[in-house]
């Protein structure tokens, strides 16, 4: 008998949270990353107060993918080391489930850093950064990143080259994203009339809804054997 | 007595393909002859035959070449998405040996057409490059099926690799139809579209004129560049392919020896 979909789901969500919250290993790792990102942005840009405004939504979306990019790593690294990736694969459970479920843990980690980044970019940018529509972009493109970034770090994990290889397969593809990410946060920011850039939430909600709808169904050809 | 079955060349051994003419194939050798043929009489096509743009000039020619190779360039990384999903499918390695041939080749398209873009551009933009969506595209599809090459390199495990890049592969053209949307849909570029409306601020464009003998060379070169020469090229590379299994399997053979 099959364990419910859902249910696998919660489950390996709820065992990726717990042994985030005793180890504290991946969101110290990534946040401590998006920090270091920020504070050197600013300094190689040499940023004046316009520029800083104009180049602020780059900033914080090439900091959120790397971040993201480290924990996506660490976290089906993990799996795989820890022979916990057989084991899920012996259980009667919907190879796809596996994937929602891993990537509902990445997606909760890259939002939490990205809900923290956008304040403190807010404070140490001097940009008033606070909108609920940012949050809708937020939301969105993390969950764009980690629905690719899942499929990816797991072919990755398997490889010879490993970490290293994820920031190269990924990024390309994760053009989409930061792209229509960068335009409707910049729109926002810069308090355009939203007929501008709701066409680019638009289309990030779509290419979301792409990535996602493709990995789920090829998750199964990346955890054979 | 050493009981334990000998596996060191037994993935090697199992794909052991059949005999092959280590010839070239008749039909091969006449695809490549047409291709070269129509390679030469596309060039006479987009030198001599279409008359000079009257805007722009003699510079405009290179287009006929330009854009009927990035559609090769796309036809090529189509062919590379069929072999990934019939190799899920069917697990036949003939459809991975399809799509590695359709990434290399597509790439070598890309960059004709990414050379002849940017020698037009040069006159006509007075750049070589700008950070154009459509250019940005270009780079970036190149980068991608150049991931799924180091991608390819980094599995060792034959049969992970070729499932691996079937995936990549697909993900790939994935990409590849949502950027072109994304630059359809918000067309804020100055790069001129031939069929459809430019948009407003695109710098460069020009009206095919039939009468002028344009269409028609447009026409030749989208069949030799966007057709044969993909698919000459392709096959080639295939048949590369199965003859450097077929040596793997000789040396391996050698070696058991």
């Amino acid at each position: 008998m099959q364990t419910p979909f859902f249910r696998v789901v919660y489950s390996i969500l709820v065992k990726d949270l717990q042994a985030e919250f005793r180890s504290r290993e991946l969101l110290s790792l990534m946040v401590i990353f998006a920090l270091l990102s920020l504070l050197i942005f600013s300094f190689a840009l040499e940023l004046d107060r316009i520029a800083r405004e104009e180049s602020i939504s780059g900033v914080l979306w090439v900091t959120v993918a790397f971040a993201s990019i480290i924990g996506l790593n660490r976290s089906l690294t993990i799996e795989r080391e820890q022979g916990n990736l057989d084991a899920l694969l012996i259980a009667p459970i919907h190879r796809a489930a596996i994937f929602v479920g891993k990537m509902a843990g990445n997606f909760l980690f890259a939002l939490i850093v990205g809900a923290l980044l956008v304040p403190i970019a807010a404070l140490i940018y001097n940009v008033p950064l606070l909108s609920a529509w940012l949050a809708v972009v937020l939301l969105l493109g993390t969950l764009g990143l980690s629905a690719v970034g899942t499929l990816l770090a797991t072919m990755t994990a398997q490889t010879r080259t490993r970490e290293s290889l994820l920031p190269v397969v990924m990024l390309p593809l994760a053009l989409p994203i930061v792209l229509t990410a960068v335009r409707a946060t910049t729109g926002i920011l810069s308090a355009q009339p939203s007929a501008d850039w709701l066409g680019w939430l638009q289309l990030l909600a779509f290419v979301d809804a792409a990535y996602f709808a493709a990995c789920f169904v090829m998750f199964e050809f990346v955890i054979e054997a | 007595m050493n009981i334990a079955p000998d596996l060191s060349f037994s993935e090697v051994a199992l794909e052991q393909p059949a005999r092959l003419r280590i010839g070239v194939p008749r039909l091969l050798a006449a695809l490549t002859a047409l291709t070269l043929i129509g390679v030469g009489f596309g060039l006479y096509m987009a030198l001599g035959f279409a008359k000079a743009d009257a805007k722009q000039g003699e510079i405009q020619r290179i287009f006929y070449i330009h854009m009927p190779a990035f559609i090769g360039a796309f036809m090529a990384f189509a062919a590379t998405t069929f072999g990934g999903f019939m190799y899920l499918r069917t697990r036949k390695a003939k459809w991975d040996a399809l799509a590695l041939a359709g990434v290399e080749v597509g790439l070598a398209l890309a960059a004709v057409n990414l050379v002849t873009g940017m020698i037009w551009a040069k006159p006509i933009w007075n750049a070589w490059w700008t950070w154009d969506p459509r250019l940005t595209l270009e780079a970036i599809m190149m980068l991608t099926y150049a991931a799924y090459l180091v991608l390819r390199a980094s599995i060792s495990h034959a049969e992970t690799r070729r499932r691996f890049a079937s995936v990549y592969g697909m993900l790939a053209i994935l990409l590849v139809i949502m950027v072109i949307m994304i630059s359809r849909i918000k067309p804020d570029t100055i790069h001129p579209t031939v069929f459809g409306p430019s948009a407003q601020q695109a710098r460069g464009t020009f009206e095919l004129d039939a009468s002028a003998g344009m269409s028609a060379a447009l026409g030749v070169n989208m069949l030799v560049w966007a057709i044969l020469v993909p698919a000459t090229l392709i096959w080639h590379r295939i048949r590369l392919n199965n003859l450097i299994e077929r040596l793997n399997a000789l040396k391996a053979r050698l070696a058991d020896r």
